[in-house]
Formats: structure tokens, C-alpha cells, sequence
């Protein structure tokens, strides 16, 4: 009985770039982009017709979304800043700075202290009480306190960015390393580690994907506290362009500053993330076996 | 690796009983339990779930200590009054129920570990030392993958060459095919007699599954529900090399009959006092 098999085609796994556009191709196949663009036209029509279609009384200050785009894409622009002004990318390059300085000191200290509040509970013992005081009064309460400490504008609004962000990325390194498997101390232990083997093999390792969750919330805290922080105090920056056309009566200009905020800080958000891929490629591939 | 070093890996406990205190509360895990396990051999130890198996493991490996009597490793002290909990070593080697390879660390990196760790070999001899017995462990080309890209028989059989890179005196397993599928199971078999039969290193093997048990063991210890002493000691005369025809011989059926007994009778117990399980 002769009976013909079926011939699989098996071909060599793609890698690399190859890879993405097919993982890309694929996912034009499935609902999620088309569903995402039809969210963000559904905002967008939403957004037309509350302002600039009905005209509802509620939105009747706003400028609607013809309006803004008009103006952002505008060489000439009316209300003095678009993508074609040079004081627009000032304003951007110099928020950009203040969270790079603020979310790597923030980082450069939260890490090594989550992670050795974790490792060891002496140091916990001492720490821990201070943070849950500290971590709780809101960003904003300390903008006296920053201005009294510091001179100038650049110094108050960096340092409350980074405590804010600090904050946020201590604690998550901390519950980073308490989520490690007890059994991975055990087995470190029988292979006959010696503390600091644990430390550099076991601790940072294992809280490691809790430690980028946290960046990925300590840069959103960062950008958060810096916009607050810029509208109380500055001269330059996205939040004070914000504030600075609302008291100027220019609501075009602030509706602009708001979704350029939106888009720098989804970009930031990315870095991190990748940031985190490439570090944690274990992680990622272990994930992308089971489909995600 | 292949030294047939037998003279080595000899455990004696003698009259241990372990009381763990959580909430105020005594609660006896083992019960003056006593159990000569000579070097070589492979001591299979079976008992209802929770019943104080683990806790004499981890007294032996050092986790946990122990409220009374002694345990001796070639005669030397481990733990006793003296000393409530043993010292962790590389001289005893732990295969965890759950599996406890880094993720983290590729299958050779993990393999590699214990010896850079303790300094007997450079990185250099010891990768090229893993990758070796990964291959001859049949798993040499996934020796660059991580722990969560192979199945869990590889993963179960790298963290066995990983105990085993170190040349221990004792192999310490707690159930660790628990979780796996009765193929992979019998593949895992093999390898593990394989392994015992090149090393002749003492295996103190905790399981659920008597047939498991009396295929492997050269002796199969049934312990009583908690708090854990010893009911009854079988031995297995089966000659080694030992492999699948095995289980179709009278002789093996009789000693699974036979244990079965024992064994059912405490899993009722165990099962009508209704106690939550103890680690």
C-alpha cells in the first residue's frame, strides 16, 4: 500500500528584520489595527462635532481639531507657534533634558536602593519606614520646599521630577526582588554562591521585569510632576508653553503643547520598553513562544 | 563525573523529629525518624502528600532545621543539637519540584554556574565542561537556549546535569517528574538510571508514584501521614541495569503490591484527618 504523504513545507524561521515585517504582515490580518484606527477616528469625529460641528455650549472656548491641525502644520502660524517655529522644539528639547537628567538620577538611585532593600532586611528595616512617610505627599507639596532649596528655575523643577519618579522606581524594584522564586535563593545556595554571587546572578536578574514595569511608570510619574512642575515654575518647556498660552488667551497653541506632550511621552515610554526587551531577552523569548 | 566513587554519599538520620511552629501553633512534621541509607544507594522515599517527605529533605539540604536527633553524612555531622540546621554545600545537590534553573541564564550558563561560583573551575573550563555534558546528556544542541524555550523533560534534564557538574556526594530530588506527562516521564526514567548507573551517586529521591519508585529505587521507604515516621522498608532486589522490560516482571508487580498496601492505608489517614499539606 503505497500511500503518498503530505508534503510540509518547512522553511527556516525568519530573524531580524525579516521577522518584524512578518509578524507585521501578520498582524494586518487580524482586527486590532483596523480596530485602532477606528478608535482614534471615533475621538477624532467626536472631538469635531462637539466643537466645531454642534458647537456645544460646554466646548464653545475650545478650539476643535480642524483648527489645531491647521495651526500645527502652518508656516506662518497665527498664534505664534507651530512645527515650523523654532521656539517650538526649544520648548521640547529642554522638557526632553529635564526627564532624561531626572529619570536617570532617579533610576541611578531607585534601583540600587529597591534592590538592596529587597536583598537584605536590615537595610530594609531602616529604609523602608521613610519611604512609605515620604512616598505619599503629593509632588505638588514639595514645590515650596524645591524653591526654597534650590535657586534659579532649571534645579526646583528637575529635583521634583526626580523624586517623584524615585519614588515609583524604588518601590518596584523592591516588590521586584520580593517576587523572585524563594527556590532560585535555594538553588543558588546549594551551588554554592556566596552572597554577592546572589546578588549579581539572582537579585537583579529576577527583578528585572519588575524593575522596567516600574521604569515605564517612573518616566510617566516624571513627565507628570515635570509639566506640573513647569507651570509653577520655568521659563521654557512643554508645560510652560502650556500654561503660558492658556494665560495668553492662545488655546490653539495650548492644545498643541498638550498632544505633543501625548506623543513624546508614548516615544519615552517605547525606549523604555525596548530598553527593557533587549535586556531581558530571556524574557521575551520565553513570551513570544507561548503567542505574546 | 565518572568516577564509580561509592564509598561516599552515606546518610544516616537518626531518631529526627522536626516541630514547626507557625502561628503558635506546635505542629509535628517528622516523629523520630530514623533511616540508614548507605553510599550508592538510591533511597526512594514514599508517603502521603504533606506528610514530612520535603522536610526531611530540606533538613538534609540545609533549608530547614531540625528540633531533634542528628543527621551524619560519611559520618560527619550535618545537623544535630549542636547544630540545628546543616550548612548548605555542593556536596548535596537539590532537584526541585518545580524546577529552579535561572530563566534567566541559558541552559549552559545554568549548567556552568556552580563551578565558577565556587571557584574550582575559570569561566572557560567550566562552559566548555557544561556544554560536554549537556551533549552527553543527549541536550547539547539547546545548551544556548533559555530554561523558557525548551520543554520541561530538557529543562528537568539540564538542572540534573546541573546538580551533577559539581560531582556531588548526595543527589537530593523531591518529586521532580511530578508535573510531567507519563512519556516524557519514562524518557526521564532512563536518563536517571543512565546517570546512576555512570555515577553511582547516592539518591535520595521523594515521589507519589510507587511504580516510579520501586523502577528506580534499591530501596523504597514508606513513611507513615504526619507527622512523618518510618512504616515500612522495601527492598528492591531487581538487578541494575535496570530498563522498561522491568516493569512487566513478576517480581516487579509483587513489590508494587505489596507497597501499595502500606502506602494506601496512610493516603486514608492522611486523607480522613483532612490536615492542610506542610511544605
Amino acid at each position: 500500500m503505497t500511500q503518498k504523504n503530505p508534503t510540509v513545507n518547512i522553511k527556516e524561521a525568519p530573524t531580524g528584520l525579516a521577522l518584524k515585517i512578518y509578524n507585521w504582515k501578520k498582524s494586518l490580518k487580524t482586527l486590532t489595527p483596523y480596530l485602532m484606527l477606528v478608535g482614534i477616528s471615533l475621538w477624532l469625529g467626536t472631538y469635531y462635532l462637539f466643537v466645531e460641528g454642534w458647537e456645544l455650549p460646554r466646548f464653545n472656548k475650545l478650539p476643535g481639531p480642524v483648527e489645531v491641525i491647521t495651526e500645527w502644520i502652518n508656516p506662518d502660524p497665527d498664534w505664534g507657534i507651530s512645527m515650523f517655529s523654532p521656539i517650538y522644539y526649544e520648548h521640547i528639547m529642554i522638557s526632553c533634558r529635564r526627564i532624561m537628567i531626572a529619570f536617570t538620577i532617579a533610576t541611578c538611585l531607585g534601583v540600587p536602593l529597591g534592590l538592596f532593600m529587597g536583598w537584605s532586611k536590615t537595610f530594609r528595616d531602616y529604609t523602608f519606614p521613610i519611604l512609605e512617610v515620604l512616598r505619599p505627599i503629593p509632588i505638588l507639596a514639595w514645590v515650596p520646599l524645591a524653591i526654597l532649596m534650590f535657586s534659579g528655575f532649571e534645579t526646583p523643577v528637575i529635583y521634583l521630577a526626580t523624586l517623584a519618579s524615585l519614588f515609583v522606581t524604588t518601590l518596584n524594584t523592591l516588590l521586584g526582588v520580593e517576587s523572585i522564586d524563594k527556590e532560585y535563593f535555594r538553588a543558588a545556595k546549594c551551588l554554592g554562591s556566596k552572597p554577592h554571587h546572589v546578588f549579581l546572578h539572582i537579585v537583579v536578574p529576577g527583578s528585572l521585569p519588575f524593575i522596567f514595569t516600574g521604569l515605564q511608570i517612573s518616566i510617566g510619574v516624571a513627565w507628570f510632576s515635570l509639566v506640573a512642575a513647569e507651570m509653577v515654575s520655568g521659563e521654557f518647556g512643554l508645560g510652560y508653553m502650556i500654561m503660558d498660552s492658556y494665560m495668553n488667551i492662545t488655546y490653539v497653541t495650548m492644545v498643541i503643547g498638550m498632544l505633543t506632550l501625548g506623543f513624546v511621552g508614548w516615544v519615552s515610554s517605547a525606549l523604555v520598553r525596548l530598553a527593557g526587551n533587549r535586556m531581558m531577552q530571556w524574557r521575551v523569548r520565553a513570551l513570544a513562544l507561548e503567542g505574546r | 563525573m565518572a568516577d564509580q566513587n561509592t564509598s561516599r554519599g552515606a546518610i544516616s538520620i537518626r531518631n529526627v523529629t522536626k516541630i514547626y511552629d507557625p502561628d503558635g501553633v506546635n505542629v509535628m512534621a517528622v516523629d523520630d525518624c530514623s533511616l540508614e541509607i548507605p553510599a550508592g544507594e538510591v533511597c526512594m522515599i514514599v508517603g502521603p502528600s504533606g506528610c514530612g517527605k520535603t522536610t526531611l529533605l530540606n533538613a538534609i539540604a540545609g533549608f530547614h532545621s531540625i528540633t531533634e536527633g542528628e543527621i551524619y553524612l560519611d559520618g560527619q555531622l550535618l545537623c544535630g543539637p549542636s547544630k540545628p540546621k546543616a550548612e548548605q554545600g555542593a556536596d548535596r545537590m537539590v532537584v526541585f519540584q518545580h524546577g529552579a534553573l535561572f530563566p534567566w541564564k541559558t541552559l549552559g550558563e545554568n549548567v556552568a554556574y556552580g563551578p565558577i561560583v565556587q571557584g574550582v573551575m575559570s569561566k572557560a573550563e567550566a562552559h566548555e565542561k557544561a556544554e560536554h555534558m549537556l551533549a552527553e546528556a543527549g541536550i547539547g544542541d539547546v545548551a544556548h537556549k533559555y530554561p523558557g524555550e525548551v520543554s520541561s523533560g530538557m529543562a528537568r534534564r539540564s538542572e540534573i546535569v546541573r546538580a551533577l557538574i559539581n560531582d556531588p556526594k548526595v543527589l537530593l530530588l523531591d518529586e521532580p517528574y511530578r508535573a510531567m506527562d507519563a512519556l516524557t516521564k519514562s524518557i526521564m526514567h532512563e536518563s536517571l538510571l543512565e546517570v546512576y548507573d555512570k555515577t553511582k551517586v547516592t539518591i535520595f529521591f521523594i515521589t507519589h508514584d510507587l511504580e516510579e519508585a520501586i523502577f528506580l529505587g534499591d530501596k523504597v521507604v514508606v513513611m507513615t501521614t504526619r507527622p512523618a515516621t518510618l512504616k515500612k522498608t522495601v527492598d528492591v532486589k531487581i538487578p541494575r541495569p535496570r530498563d522498561y522490560q522491568t516493569l512487566t516482571t513478576e517480581e516487579f508487580r509483587v513489590l508494587v503490591e505489596e507497597t501499595k498496601e502500606a502506602v494506601h492505608e496512610e493516603a486514608k489517614k492522611a486523607f480522613d484527618a483532612g490536615e492542610r499539606e506542610l511544605a
